[in-house]
Formats: structure tokens, C-alpha cells, sequence
């Protein structure tokens, strides 16, 4: 059985934006699943339908062996929820917080009590537990909203992007957890992420979202190697005619794919250190003028770049501030 | 029962976060010092105009200010819901399979509760003043059942209309817009003789009045068979409240 199954889930909101096209995928037992997008790709609302914060308008999904909308009750008995935002009451303290948490999910006494406990210590949290969490640092607070998220022992865990917003130690830890919990402790989890790297080093199977369908999916090397060979990048400079300089390009022998973004092209190699002398002579030759060259492995960035035709970071600074 | 627990649980929470607020119990102890004080100075001539029971304009006042101080202080309840709401704290409780009435349930409930002991308040002020309530148990108790259901009631309000309103600035707006006119529509601080006629008509109908009137008639030891109506009323108006804010609850719950 698997953790997670979706089918053609679509999700229109009321003011007319479609978040979600028709995605489907599973997420099997014990794995780490990478939902990896930009800003406003329709990721976060992927996870509440999953988890019953929202309806959607068509479609199926399936949590851990449960339909979200025929048994929403019992799905949310056996997942655990962190939302994007940290989401822990600040005017209480972290036990209080947890406790609470372990009573809404039916804990009570000292088993309660044990767990808690045993959460606090695990998330480094022990020293900090009976302190309000107004005090706690961003990534205290962070890793207070996973413990709660735990305090019922779930086997399914969604993270909404966790790290978002941390410093890059406390990402590390973060990272360190999540896949201990996969490892050690047979939780399955989804995680969306907006850092490709994040998704890259966590993920066993990962989607790549893109304005609400799903444009790439596999293992990370499985996607990486589809693309057999480098990347070589090159801004042309100012006023440099980006037309014609694809054109050149694409009668070079070796080269296979060529993505144009404004200034910048993106030529997919088999060899770059070969093919970089003979991509600048190209355009030399033709007279354009280059401003700059790169030459790169192949990574999830160019994945993205070849599934949606526009680049990662592109997408995120236009998608920020949608969610 | 789950649903139980859960409001008690929430509820909890709701008590935490007030007794950790000094600053508010400090206010909710001068203010009505301040009210006594400055209502029973300001509107001293009233007590010269008509005869009130015991003789004494604050022994009128003071049930009166108690159902005032429940009014002010659960009218903006839905506040706290908002902040919840911002912060996280809902989604995450809807995450889980606490019962869903049970956030509503705690909030009416947290009302209730922090009216009655503001109401109380007032009374040990009022008493120190040289007040003298015609009923000291009974009355005691009537004024503060007065005090929590009239809460509870606008608790619940409150909660409703912030989830409808869904922003600070409409929900501040829609209750001071009504607080005012629902106080000066009562015999909270005027007596009913000294109103004019139609608006002695408009207090009958007022929920602020019947919370008054109840709270008066058990301070006063007068408990007459208008004191039951009252009571009556007033719990079925914290019903339909009640069902107005659970009604926006799942309204807001499916608008995701």
C-alpha cells in the first residue's frame, strides 16, 4: 500500500485561480517524497488537501489508506501536519504546546507526559521546554512545530516547507532530522521545498510542480540523468541578438537542446570542457557578442529549466507572494 | 465525550493566555473603579431625579456597570480568533480530529468565564463604595449568571463576525458602532421612568436590557417573574449567537 496516492487532483479557488491542473502521484511507504515548485505552483495546496484543510474540486487522493473526503477524521489520525508557516502558539510554553497538541490527537496522562518528554529531547528542545515560545529562535520554533506534528506518532508526515526562512545551520539540522525520522523511525514523508538542493539531497522521488501540474517526476539522478551531459550557460552581452546566436548554436555537433531566457541561453552538451571552445567561436564567428560563460553538471535546476522552459529562479520571483 | 474534552482543553489555553496578560487583570480591576467613580460623579443628578431602590444612584449603577464591563470586554472577542487564525493555530487544529465545535465552544465559554469575573470585580468595588445588595447570595450569583450568558452571547457574536469579516479593522468597526447604542438603549445607567417613551418601547427588545434588568432585579432582591423571562431570552439569544458563529465557523472551514 502506499503512503500517499492522488489522482487528477484539481483545485479551482473561489476568485477563479486555478492552483491545481490535474496532478496525480504516490508517494510510497517510508520514502521521502519532494514536491519541489516555486512560489505559487500550487504545492501548499496540494498539502492541505492532503491533510483536510481544504476540499478539492475534483479529483482523489488517498492518506494512508484513507480517502480525505469520505473518512477526513481518520486521515487526520494518521498524518502529521506542519504547516509553512511556523504555526506554534507563542503565548505558551513548548511543553504546553505539545501537550496540547498529544490531547486534540487523543493523549492523555502519563503517556502523554513520556512523549512529550521524549519529543522535547529528541528536537534539543529539553532545556527550552517550560521557557514561553515568544523566547525560542527561528529554528527552535521550527523544530517545536515538527515535535508536534510527531506528538501522536504518525506514519505519515507532511512538511510544508520546513526550512524556509532558516539560517543554514539550523537547515542542516532540520535536514538531519527529517531524514533520520525516513530512516530510523519508517515515517514516510512529503515535503515541499522551493530550494532545489533541499529537494535533491532529501528526496527519494521527488515531482516537480509547475503552475499546478506536475512537469517532471522520478529519483533525483533519474531526473538529472535524463539530461545526459552539462549545461553551458551563456549572457550574451547587451544588445547581442539572442536569435541568432541559438541558431548558430544549434548547428554545433554535440549539442542537443537550447533553452532561450531574455539574454541568456542554456545549451545542453554531452561534453562541456570539449564543446565551451567551440560554443564561443561559434558566436565569435557570427558576431555576437557574449558577456559571459558557465559551464555546470547537470542539476535539478536544469531539470526544471527543461520541463517548464523558463528557470527556476525566474518562476520563483513571479510566483512570490501567491503562496 | 471528545467534543467536551476538547473545548476544555482550548479553553484551558484561552485561561492560560489571560492570566499571563498582568497588565490585563490590572485593567480589568481599575476599570471599573474608574467606572463607578466617574459614572456615579457624572450622572449624580440622575439620582436626584427619581427614586432609585436603597436611595443610592451607585447602588443602581452597580449591577449595571457589571453587565457594561461584560458587554465591552466580550464584543471584541473575536480578536484573539483573528490572531489564531494569522498565526496558524487553526489550521493546525484542523489538522487533527479535535471536535470541530469545540474552538467555537472554548471561546464562548473563555467569555463567559472572564465576564463573570470582571462582574465580580465590580461587585467587591462596589460593595467597598458602601453598596448593599438587597440579596447577598442569590443576588451575587444572578448578577454574574447575567454578566456570563450576556458574554457568552456576544462572545460568540463577536467570533462570528470576525470570521465573516475575516480583518481587525471590520470587526472593531461593526462593535463600536454597536456597543454604544445597545448601552444607552438599556437602563444600564438611566432609569426606565427617565427615558423617554419610545425608547423605554426599544429597551424591551434590546438583549443588553434583559441582561440588566435580570442582573438589577437579583441585586435588588426584587426577583419577580420578569426575571425568569429575562433569563429565557437571554439564553436564547447566546443560542442563536452560538449558531451564527459555528455557521461562519464552517463556512469559513469549507471557503479553503
Amino acid at each position: 500500500m502506499n503512503a500517499i496516492e492522488v489522482q487528477d487532483l484539481r483545485k479551482t479557488y473561489r476568485n477563479g485561480v486555478e492552483a491545481l491542473r490535474g496532478v496525480s502521484f504516490a508517494v510510497e511507504e517510508g520514502e521521502i517524497f519532494g514536491l519541489l515548485g516555486p512560489n505559487g505552483a500550487g504545492k501548499s495546496t496540494a498539502v492541505r488537501i492532503l491533510c483536510t484543510l481544504s476540499a478539492p474540486t475534483s479529483g482523489r487522493a488517498r492518506v494512508a489508506g484513507v480517502d480525505v473526503l469520505e473518512d477526513p477524521d481518520e486521515v487526520r489520525r494518521r498524518i502529521g501536519y506542519v504547516a509553512q508557516e511556523s504555526s506554534v502558539d507563542i503565548q505558551a510554553t513548548g511543553r504546553e504546546n505539545l501537550a496540547l497538541q498529544g490531547h486534540l490527537q487523543d493523549l492523555s496522562g502519563p503517556g502523554l507526559r513520556g512523549r512529550v518528554d521524549e519529543l522535547l529531547e529528541r528536537f534539543d528542545l529539553a532545556d527550552a521546554a517550560d521557557r514561553m515560545v515568544e523566547t525560542y529562535s527561528g529554528g527552535m520554533k521550527r523544530r517545536l512545530d515538527v515535535a508536534m506534528g510527531l506528538i501522536h506518532r504518525p506514519r505519515l508526515l507532511f512538511l510544508d516547507e520546513p526550512t524556509t526562512g532558516l539560517d543554514p545551520e539550523s537547515r542542516a539540522v532540520m535536514w538531519r532530522e527529517v531524514r533520520d525520522l525516513a530512516q530510523e523511525g519508517g515515517v514516510s514523508v512529503l515535503l515541499t521545498t522551493h530550494y532545489l538542493e533541499e529537494a535533491d539531497r532529501l528526496s527519494r522521488h521527488l515531482a516537480i510542480v509547475d503552475q499546478g501540474r506536475i512537469v517532471a517526476r522520478g529519483t533525483p539522478d533519474q531526473l538529472k540523468s535524463e539530461l545526459h551531459g552539462d549545461r553551458i550557460t551563456v549572457e550574451l552581452a547587451e544588445g547581442a541578438d539572442v536569435e541568432r546566436a541559438a541558431r548558430c548554436l544549434a548547428d554545433l555537433p554535440g549539442g542537443s537542446e537550447i533553452v532561450t531566457e531574455e539574454r541568456t541561453l542554456h545549451v545542453q552538451v554531452t561534453n562541456g570542457a570539449r564543446a565551451v571552445p567551440a560554443v564561443v567561436a561559434a558566436l565569435e564567428d557570427a558576431g555576437v557578442r557574449i558577456a559571459q560563460v558557465a559551464l555546470a553538471r547537470p542539476s535539478l535546476d536544469d531539470v526544471y529549466l527543461r520541463a517548464t522552459g523558463h528557470s527556476f529562479e525566474t518562476a520563483d520571483a513571479a510566483g512570490e507572494g501567491e503562496g | 465525550m471528545k467534543a467536551i474534552r476538547d473545548t476544555l482543553q482550548l479553553f484551558m489555553r484561552e485561561i492560560r493566555i489571560s492570566l499571563r496578560m498582568p497588565i490585563w487583570i490590572i485593567i480589568s480591576i481599575i476599570q471599573p473603579i474608574i467606572w463607578l467613580l466617574l459614572f456615579s460623579q457624572l450622572f449624580r443628578v440622575v439620582g436626584s431625579l427619581g427614586t432609585f431602590p436603597g436611595g443610592s444612584y451607585l447602588g443602581f449603577l452597580a449591577p449595571g456597570l457589571a453587565i457594561m464591563s461584560s458587554l465591552f470586554s466580550s464584543a471584541y472577542g473575536g480578536m484573539g480568533l483573528l490572531r489564531d487564525i494569522e498565526r496558524g493555530f487553526v489550521d493546525r487544529l484542523l489538522a487533527t480530529p479535535a471536535s470541530r465545535g469545540a474552538l467555537i465552544g472554548a471561546r464562548v465559554l473563555h467569555a463567559a468565564v472572564t465576564v463573570m469575573f470582571q462582574a465580580a470585580v465590580i461587585l467587591v468595588i462596589s460593595f467597598v463604595l458602601g453598596v448593599r445588595p438587597g440579596s447577598w447570595v442569590l443576588g451575587t450569583l444572578i448578577v454574574l449568571l447575567s454578566a456570563g450568558l450576556l458574554g457568552g452571547a456576544f462572545g460568540a457574536a463577536s467570533n462570528g463576525l470576525a470570521l465573516l469579516a475575516g480583518r481587525y479593522e471590520i470587526l472593531m468597526a461593526l462593535m463600536n458602532f454597536t456597543i454604544l447604542p445597545l448601552t444607552f438603549l438599556s437602563t444600564m445607567i438611566m432609569a426606565r421612568p427617565l427615558m423617554p417613551g419610545w425608547m423605554q418601547a426599544v429597551t424591551r427588545f434590546n438583549p443588553v436590557d434583559w441582561a440588566v434588568s435580570a442582573a438589577r432585579d437579583g441585586f435588588d432582591g426584587t426577583a419577580s417573574g420578569t426575571l425568569a423571562l429575562h433569563f429565557l431570552l437571554l439564553l436564547a439569544f447566546m443560542a442563536v449567537c452560538w449558531l451564527l458563529a459555528a455557521r461562519a465557523f464552517g463556512r469559513y472551514r469549507a471557503r479553503n
